[in-house]
């Protein structure tokens, strides 16, 4: 067992690793061939942080430690969220750690960590926006707290294999009015968790409308790569639990190194999928306003609270 | 020889011969005195607490120090929690303290009386949970408001604000003991007996309606000590004001003690109630923790942020104590004792993080002489260590993983997820409400805490003063560095303390159930099977950061780090400090999301050229965020009780004959009633 559930883990965050940067180019080719453009292909993402790590490091007069590390702790963390998020397998050695209220946790850490380089810097467009980023990250962490109240009820427990484990097993709970309500929840708050439209626009440079960007825009070189690295892996990973969530089919119950490859070549399919879909939604969505995003965010709360509420009168006894 | 008479005994001794000592010292060696006799204050009544931890308890009577009753007391596990964290804060703080008033002359914390009554208020805070009979609490409780407040006015020649928030404090606190005194008589009177274990025996006589009135009255004090909207008025006034380390030891230590009355009173003698009570002081918590943090994140004060900052955490300890209650209630004893597990272990932590944020925030005050968020900055080149523990302490409180404070919110989240198998209708409304305040609460926490370390000691020095400060004396750094390791044993180790939280809620009534076990390294709830080990975290965090750390070198390896360049900031470059974000504009878009909560003033004055109503002389723009709840609440109130005196003087007209006549009035009704009445 200990062999292949090391084997499942060590593939699923070099599949996360390699993968992230290619989803983003699967993304943004997507977009670009819906808008009617050629498009940079898949490989851009990549061949931008090859170009940015040979690049000078800098480290502007007047910033700090803060500023310096914010970059490898947003990395790091979206590394460790790569292996504690049961993609492939919900029988691996970290499975006893993979808690959700703790990956809610390790996602903000990361946020909060690229917010106070953004202040530190002193530039009115970091302050700008970590002082944005953390008023969505404040809002945001309530939603998927909810939804992971909602999940957790029928699983019985906060541990993220055991609700993956007990969705594939059940997959009437998915279908149930507590289990949509909590896929809405939870889609709206990992679209603004990683920065995209309608929240945050990832392609944007304009003053007005840029919350992500305007924290990093002091970064250049391989710390800019590091920043853009972290970023996509938070895709990755978020899409991925959404699709562990919420479509579990496939992902490997034993250790035997078959399932774990069919589950790899499942789960990067299903993520592939989820990516274009976004990719095709973010060409008909206009980004909100800024002062929209909080009704956006409050609409999603409330569907998750209501999740909660109906797994508990609907299927309270039925789920276990 | 026990250890805790022992080292009660010696407390007592260091604390009154010492107050008693401090009253004659010069000023020369005062400081430094008054800080070792606390510091020994603190030591010894940790240890007495470590011990009553441990398992060992203690009771007492000394007839003679009281009249009619005598005096009462008695140590169990519960009281030994809340000495332990009093201790333990006493001590570090004091330590502060010898560095903090070395240059402060002899006015402010360091005039006579300032440090004769710090030793004194450290014992009361020691000692206020050894109390077993009514007058023995009542009398140590009023002790430590009078000492307390003593404190608070050190400064008062400094500043007036310090007088208003003394007398804000005087007036709320004394409140509070009017109600204490109302409820504990009744209990008394309707229990036959004013001791302890008088009230838990005659507790099954008292008819639920009584029993609810001294619940209420009790509860209604407690919370007001415990700082809990909307009785906190006081308490961003007063932390403020009062001297770093005081508001430190009131913040961390002194606040913890409603929690504590709470629970001896709510649990130990009352021993639970109907839902309605608890739900009730669910009520509280959840309001006091949102609208306490959500204050705290409009706030440009820094201790004022830090003041709100506590009414939050000890909101989320009371929902975790009500939720306690309500789970009781429904005749689930595990998941009580966890639901009160957790509340006790976030008294613990925020005692940590709380001590060491006022501490750094004194060091900063000490160093730049402003508070002002928005006048702050740069701080982290000038004051390394002191920012770098800030940070510290900010991790703890923003309740993320390698901090203390995510520990014990994971604890509480993990009780309220696995409440719902309490059956009820009350369960499923309430508990997802629960979950979502304390999620809201943590969230806008991060908001708080990105602003209070990024705005304030990060970016560059937006006032002359706090581009030349230095850094704190060595003492008060070791002060802080104590309360630091503090943090990070609770972080790292929280398993070690699970023994003594299983014994603390055993000694709330909450028998036969170890709801939180742990092997040091980890904490592991048996009842709903939840495991977290934080140190293993940090280890992913630490293997991970080393990874990307290497990674990059290796990709980079050819290139040097440039740290002369310059900031591009979009092309404009070079940015004056004046145009970096403030406290006040990083918290604007969260004003906007919550306007209708938080009601901020916005006033523009346009004084136009003399000659032309066109042109524009000068334009002048005001924005405050006034706390809500006391507008509404105390305002009137107080408007009320002016318009009362202002009336009344018209009774004093000056004339002897009027008030002759008043008196003979009087007399008349008086016997009047007598007569008619009985």
């Amino acid at each position: 067992m200990n062999t292949v559930g090391y084997a499942a883990i060590a593939l699923q965050m070099g599949a996360v690793a390699a993968g992230a940067p290619l989803l983003t180019g699967l993304m943004r080719q997507t977009r670009a061939r819906l808008e009617g453009r050629a498009g940079p292909g898949v490989l851009q993402p990549w061949r931008d942080v090859r170009k940015l790590l040979r690049k000078e490091p800098i480290t502007p007069v007047g910033t700090g430690p803060a500023f310096r590390w914010a970059p490898l702790v947003l990395v790091a963390t979206s590394l460790v969220l790569a292996v504690l998020v049961p993609l492939i397998s919900t029988d691996t050695p970290v499975r006893g750690r993979a808690d959700l209220i703790v990956v809610v946790a390790l996602l903000a850490l990361g946020t909060m960590a690229l917010a106070l380089a953004g202040l530190d810097t002193g530039t009115a467009f970091g302050g700008m926006g970590a002082s944005r980023e953390m008023t969505i990250a404040a809002l945001v962490e309530p939603t998927i707290l909810m939804a992971v109240f909602a999940l957790s009820i029928p699983a019985g427990s906060t541990n993220l294999p055991v609700i993956v484990a007990g969705a594939a097993d059940q997959p009437a709970r998915l279908t149930s009015p507590a289990g949509l309500l909590a896929i809405a929840a939870l889609a709206v708050a990992v679209l603004a968790e990683s920065g995209r439209l309608p929240v945050d626009n990832p392609s944007t440079h304009l003053e007005l409308t840029m919350v992500h960007e305007a924290m990093v825009l002091e970064y250049a070189g391989p710390d800019l790569a590091l920043v853009e690295f972290g970023a996509q892996v938070r895709l990755t990973v978020l899409l991925g639990l959404l699709a562990s969530l919420f479509a579990p089919w496939g992902i490997a119950a034993t250790a035997s190194l078959a399932a774990v490859l069919l589950a790899l070549v499942l789960v990067v399919l299903k993520v592939m999928a989820l990516g274009m879909a976004l990719a095709a939604a973010e060409v008909f969505w206009a980004k909100l306003r800024l002062f929209r995003v909080p009704e956006l965010l409050a609409g999603s709360f409330l569907l998750a609270l209501l999740a909660v509420t109906a797994s508990y009168f609907l299927g309270g006894e039925g789920g276990q | 020889m026990s250890t805790i008479p022992a080292a009660l005994a010696t407390a007592t001794g260091l604390g009154v011969a010492g107050g008693a000592a401090l009253l004659v010292l010069p000023q020369r060696v005062r400081g430094g005195v008054a800080g070792m006799l606390t510091a020994g204050v603190g030591v010894a009544g940790g240890t007495a607490g470590v011990a009553a931890l441990g398992g060992s308890r203690w009771s007492a009577q000394v007839s003679g120090l009281l009249p009619l009753a005598g005096a009462h007391f008695e140590v169990d596990a519960l009281s030994g929690l809340f000495m332990a964290v009093a201790g333990a804060v006493v001590a570090a703080v004091a330590v502060y303290g010898i560095g903090y008033v070395a240059g402060h002359g002899p006015h402010g914390l360091g005039s006579r009386g300032g440090q004769a009554a710090l030793p004194l208020f450290a014992l009361t805070l020691l000692t206020v949970p050894t109390a077993a009979s009514v007058s023995t609490f009542l009398l140590l409780w009023e002790l430590m408001a009078l000492t307390s407040l003593l404190l608070v006015l050190a400064e008062h020649r400094a500043r007036p604000a310090v007088r208003e928030a003394a007398l804000w404090y005087a007036v709320m606190t004394h409140l509070g003991l009017v109600l204490l005194l109302a409820g504990l008589s009744v209990y008394a009177a309707q229990a036959g007996g004013e001791t302890f274990a008088a009230l838990r025996t005659g507790m099954a006589g008292m008819s639920p309606t009584v029993r609810g009135l001294v619940f209420v009255l009790t509860a209604v004090a407690f919370t007001s000590k415990a700082g809990l909207v909307p009785l906190h008025a006081w308490l961003p006034r007063a932390h403020p004001e009062a001297p770093s380390a005081v508001s430190a030891l009131m913040s961390a230590a002194m606040v913890n003690l409603g929690i504590y009355g709470l629970v001896r009173v709510g649990f130990d003698l009352l021993g639970g109630g109907p839902a309605w009570w608890w739900l009730l002081v669910m009520a509280m918590g959840g309001l006091s923790a949102v609208y306490g943090i959500l204050q705290a994140a409009m706030a440009s004060d820094l201790k004022r942020l830090l003041a709100y900052s506590t009414s939050e955490n000890m909101g989320l300890v009371v929902l975790g104590v009500g939720a306690a209650g309500l789970f009781a209630h429904a005749g689930n004893d595990a998941l009580a004792a966890l639901a009160l597990a957790a509340a006790l272990l976030h008294v613990v932590n925020h005692a940590a993080f709380k001590a060491l944020l006022f501490t750094a925030a004194g060091s900063v005050l000490r160093a730049v002489g402003e508070r002002n968020l928005d006048l702050l900055g740069g701080l982290r080149a000038r004051m390394p260590v002191t920012a770098g523990l800030f940070a510290v302490g900010a991790l703890g409180a923003v309740a993320l993983p390698p901090g203390n404070g995510f520990i014990s919110e994971w604890l509480m989240l993990q009780s309220m997820i696995h409440g719902l198998a309490v059956p009820g209708v009350t369960t499923a409304i309430v508990l997802p409400l629960a979950v979502a305040v304390i999620a809201l609460s943590a969230g806008l926490a991060a908001a708080v805490f990105v602003k209070a370390l990024g705005v304030g000691f990060f970016a560059r020095p937006r006032g002359e003063q706090a581009a030349v400060a230095e850094e704190s004396p060595r003492l008060m750094l070791a002060g802080m560095g104590l309360l630091a390791a503090l943090c990070a044993a609770l972080a790292l180790v929280p398993g070690l303390l699970a023994d003594g939280l299983d014994r603390a809620v055993e000694a709330a009534g909450h028998t036969g159930t170890r709801p939180v076990t742990g092997g040091g390294l980890r904490v592991r709830l048996d009842e709903v099977s939840a495991v977290l080990s934080p140190l293993w975290i940090l280890a992913a965090l630490v293997v991970a950061l080393g990874a990307v750390m290497a990674t990059v070198r290796w990709a980079s390896r050819h290139r040097r780090r440039r740290t002369r360049a310059r900031l591009w900031d979009c092309g404009g470059g070079a940015p004056t400090p004046r145009m970096a974000y403030t406290a006040t504009s990083f918290a604007e878009p969260l004003q906007r999301v919550f306007d209708d909560v938080l009601a901020p003033e916005q006033d523009v004055d346009v004084t136009p050229v003399r000659e032309s109503a066109y042109l524009v002389e000068r334009v002048a723009f005001r924005n405050r965020v006034p706390d809500r709840i006391e507008h509404r609440l105390y305002r009137p109130v107080l408007g009320l009780l002016a318009a009362a005196g202002q009336s009344a003087r018209r009774l004093a007209g000056g004339s002897v004959h009027v008030y002759l006549g008043y008196g003979f009035f009087g007399l008349v009704a008086l016997l009047v009633v007598l007569v008619v009445g009985w």
